[in-house]
């Protein structure tokens, strides 16, 4: 990915230098239209063409949002109803994905959305613990989790 | 600055303000201190962002001033904000502090248990 990053301002100063015109301007333009030749020659690249990685990261971010006005919206009728009907609790996670940064991101994610919140890890970095506000479903819990957040990051950090 | 800005700008102050009100409400009425957690640092999350974002396109409508310090702003927010929650909570648990009498489930007693076995 950084290879591809790095070719692609090369191709931004080849297009400056054979317009000779150094300004943001002719970069920018240079920068899309060796975009477009890489995208045209991306199956001679050994790793995936990067801007797939560029979508994934804002498809995580566009999701996130998603979620956390969702969430906002729940916790909100939770404490502005006039009976407290909760049922909060701590429920594991096993989580799939191995290095440090991805679980990071998970868990910060996790915990950026209301109403759940990582507590702890377990030492091999393969459990998290959520305390919940409200528990319907453990298992659905765990679902939504696993099918939104952690397959966005898999989908950031593949190869 | 056109009524459409003036409009936006107001309903996220407002929307803002509300969901820290709110999050006041939360710490009062919550019963332990990991729920009253969720409200205090989650609904200001929405809420902080939501009032920094007002005061971004207010300079940017009426000035024609982008100030790239206010996403600065948000974005920093999100990076300390769930750091400072699970902190608090953790000290919180790891120091012993009772989870309320009504919680139906506990995972990370076990955890403890298999530890000092």
């Amino acid at each position: 990915m950084a290879f591809q990053i790095l070719l692609n301002v090369f191709l931004a100063f080849l297009w400056m230098f054979l317009q000779v015109s150094f300004s943001a301007h002719t970069f920018i333009i240079g920068y899309l239209l060796g975009l477009i030749v890489m995208a045209g020659m991306r199956r001679f690249f050994k790793s995936r063409f990067y801007l797939h990685r560029v979508w994934a990261v804002i498809y995580l971010f566009l999701l996130f949002l998603k979620e956390l006005i969702k969430a906002n919206l729940d916790v909100l009728k939770l404490v502005l109803r006039p009976k407290l009907n909760i049922r909060p609790g701590i429920f594991a996670l096993e989580t799939e994905l191995k290095s440090d940064w991805e679980v990071t991101l998970l868990s910060n994610l996790i915990t950026l959305t209301p109403g759940t919140l990582v507590m702890d890890i377990s030492d091999d970095n393969r459990i998290l613990y959520i305390h919940t506000i409200d528990i319907d479903d453990v298992s659905e819990a765990v679902d939504s989790i696993k099918n939104s957040f952690e397959k966005a990051i898999m989908e950031v950090s593949r190869g | 600055m056109n009524v459409i800005g003036e409009v936006l700008i107001a309903a996220l102050l407002l929307i803002g303000a509300f969901l820290s009100l709110v999050a006041a409400f939360g710490v009062i009425r919550l019963p332990d201190v990991y729920t009253r957690n969720h409200a205090a640092s989650k609904s200001a999350t929405l809420g902080v962002m939501c009032i920094l974002l007002a005061a971004f396109f207010y300079f940017l409508f009426k000035d024609g001033f982008f100030s790239s310090r206010l996403l600065l702003g948000i974005a920093f927010f999100f990076i300390t904000a769930p750091v400072a929650g699970h902190l608090i909570s953790r000290a919180a648990y790891n120091s012993g502090a009772k989870m309320w009498s009504q919680s139906v489930r506990d995972d990370l007693k076990n955890k403890k248990i298999q530890k000092n076995d």
